[in-house]
């Protein structure tokens, strides 16, 4: 692979001094684990000047788990989040996606801030420098015709993190802080389907934590993904689902996406499945209401009807599965 | 190019030298200390060739900044022999025909390594799973998973 261009690296100790070099230094970019972002230096798909690595910030790893619900730092790492008994407990679905992203060798130094945050993938785009000079380059970097789509006027990059999809359908929110202050806004609403630019973080703002709050009470989570190797490989569609209730009568039913769109995102018009049974009619209606919601293009190696379809087998068998779990 | 005095433990020995803030640790282990036993493979991410362990945890030394090791303890395949004699570990891969070309084996060792610290007595499953990042093209894998293995119940 390519030689990184040169860059300063910046190693602030506090959270302001964080934002203050985001706010001043321009074209300065977030590192946390490195994991996402390294490769996609040296694969020359960005060259910022600056990188502030937010490590050193105190309490940018902490993980607390109370009855009151989950604080998890950006900074906790995925195989902190994983192995945390509390977590697999009170949150498996979440456990279960930290579980399943890339090795042990990433996995012991991602974050959950960069697991968020990671840039949308294509095949188009994935690739050196060169194979992508030789292609003409594509309108999510350097180019401006889209490879996937040639017709239209956007980048259909899919978002593939494995963690989001887990948080959203666990009702989470994200604490951002940025050079205009703090807010705190849904996991869902962090992001915009748009391949080119997938988040909705302002400038200069980065993601201090998420926020879980307590689970209802008969409420059972997990999360599974079709990637082409069972190994190690990003999610070619990632489903997570949340059933409160029972297989007589659900309370309600929450499903979020990854990696067939260009946001992960939760499905709109679940509230019609409140109050009824796990039969067969709800499961079929559910695969059709994912079928239609998920969006995926050719933007990996599988076909994207394969992925559309995978993604609303996984639906259907996690309802079937929670709901049968006592 | 910005460049700072980096200190930190490789394979027990302090070492103090400047590097670039883009240096890779992959490169400063190879270039700069000489220990061209930790291998560039895919150099990118994807194979497990570069694993070292930064503070007893794997990590893929082609995505490691160097310069964000300040402190820290880094082992490599280096570190594992005592006076010539290979840990019981790299016997293993030996005896059971854990490594062919080879070019895997020092990354394979360390990820197993970082494992039987935490799990001395690993499963199937947990010894695939803490190889799941690490690429063979020769084995197969099924003589890696024994030799590890055996290296976990030669120990007990
Ligand atoms: C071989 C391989 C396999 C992989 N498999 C998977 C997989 O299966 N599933 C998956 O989800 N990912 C996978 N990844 C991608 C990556 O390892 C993970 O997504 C990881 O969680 C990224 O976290 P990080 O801390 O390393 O992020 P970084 O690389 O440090 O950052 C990623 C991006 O997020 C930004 N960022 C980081 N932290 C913050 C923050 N707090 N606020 C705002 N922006 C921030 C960075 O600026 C950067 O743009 C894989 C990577 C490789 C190389
Ligand atoms: S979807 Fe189109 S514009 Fe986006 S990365 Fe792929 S080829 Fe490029
Ligand atoms: S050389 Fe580092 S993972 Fe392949
Ligand atoms: S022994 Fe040749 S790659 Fe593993």
């Amino acid at each position: 692979m390519e030689r990184m261009a040169a860059f300063e690296l910046r190693r602030p100790e506090s959270l302001a001094h964080a934002i203050e070099l985001m706010a001043t230094v321009p074209g300065a970019r977030v590192l946390a684990g490195g994991t996402d972002l390294v490769p996609n230096l040296r694969h020359g798909l960005e060259a910022p000047a600056t990188l502030v690595d937010l490590s050193g910030v105190p309490g940018f790893a902490g993980l607390d788990l109370t009855p009151a619900g989950a604080r998890i730092g950006a900074g906790v790492t995925l195989a902190t989040l994983a192995a945390d008994r509390l977590v697999q407990a009170a949150l498996p679905a979440v456990a279960q996606a930290a579980a399943s992203i890339a090795g042990p060798g990433h996995r012991s130094v991602a974050t959950v801030g960069g697991n968020l945050c990671l840039d949308t993938r294509c095949v188009w785009y994935n690739q050196s420098e060169w194979w992508r000079r030789s292609n003409g380059y594509c309108l999510k970097r350097g180019g401006d015709v889209c490879h996937v789509a040639p017709q239209g006027g956007r980048c259909h990059a899919a978002f593939c993190g494995d963690l989001a999809p887990a948080l959203i359908a666990c009702g989470a929110q994200a604490e951002l802080a940025g050079p205009e202050g703090s807010r705190t806004i849904a996991v869902e609403d962090l992001y915009r389907d748009d391949g080119r630019a997938h988040l909705a973080l302002g400038s200069g703002e980065i993601v201090v934590a998420v926020v879980v709050p307590p689970q209802p009470a008969r409420a059972r989570s997990a999360y599974r993904k079709a990637r082409v190797r069972a190994a190690i490989d990003f999610p070619l569609a990632g489903v997570a689902v949340r059933v409160t209730g029972d297989r007589e009568r659900i309370e309600r039913l929450d499903v979020a996406l990854t990696g067939t769109n260009s946001r992960p995102f939760r499905l709109a018009e679940t509230e019609a499945f409140a109050g009824r049974a796990v039969d067969d009619a709800l499961v079929a209606e559910l695969g059709k209401a994912v079928q239609r919601q998920a969006g995926p293009m050719r933007t990996s190696v599988t076909s994207s009807n394969w992925r559309r379809q995978v993604a609303a087998t996984y639906a259907q068998r996690l309802v079937r599965e929670l709901a049968a779990t006592p | 190019m910005n460049k700072r005095l980096l200190s930190l433990t490789v394979n027990g020995r302090r070492r103090e030298e400047a590097v670039a803030d883009a240096t890779l640790l992959l490169d400063f282990l190879r270039e700069t200390l000489g220990l061209t036993g930790t291998k560039r493979g895919c150099d990118g991410g994807e194979c497990g060739a570069c694993t070292v362990l930064v503070d007893g945890a794997p990590r893929l030394s082609c995505l490691t900044l160097a310069a964000r090791c300040e402190g820290t303890k880094v082992e490599t395949i280096e570190s594992l022999a005592e006076g010539g004699r290979m840990s019981a570990l790299q016997a293993a891969f030996h005896e059971k025909l854990g490594a062919q070309c080879g070019f895997c084996t020092p990354g394979m060792v360390m990820a197993a390594e970082a494992l039987l610290r935490t799990d001395p007595s690993p499963g199937e499953d947990a010894i695939r799973a803490a190889l799941a990042g690490n690429l063979c093209r020769c084995t197969g894998y099924v003589k890696i998973i024994e030799a590890v293995d055996s290296a976990a119940r030669g120990a007990r």
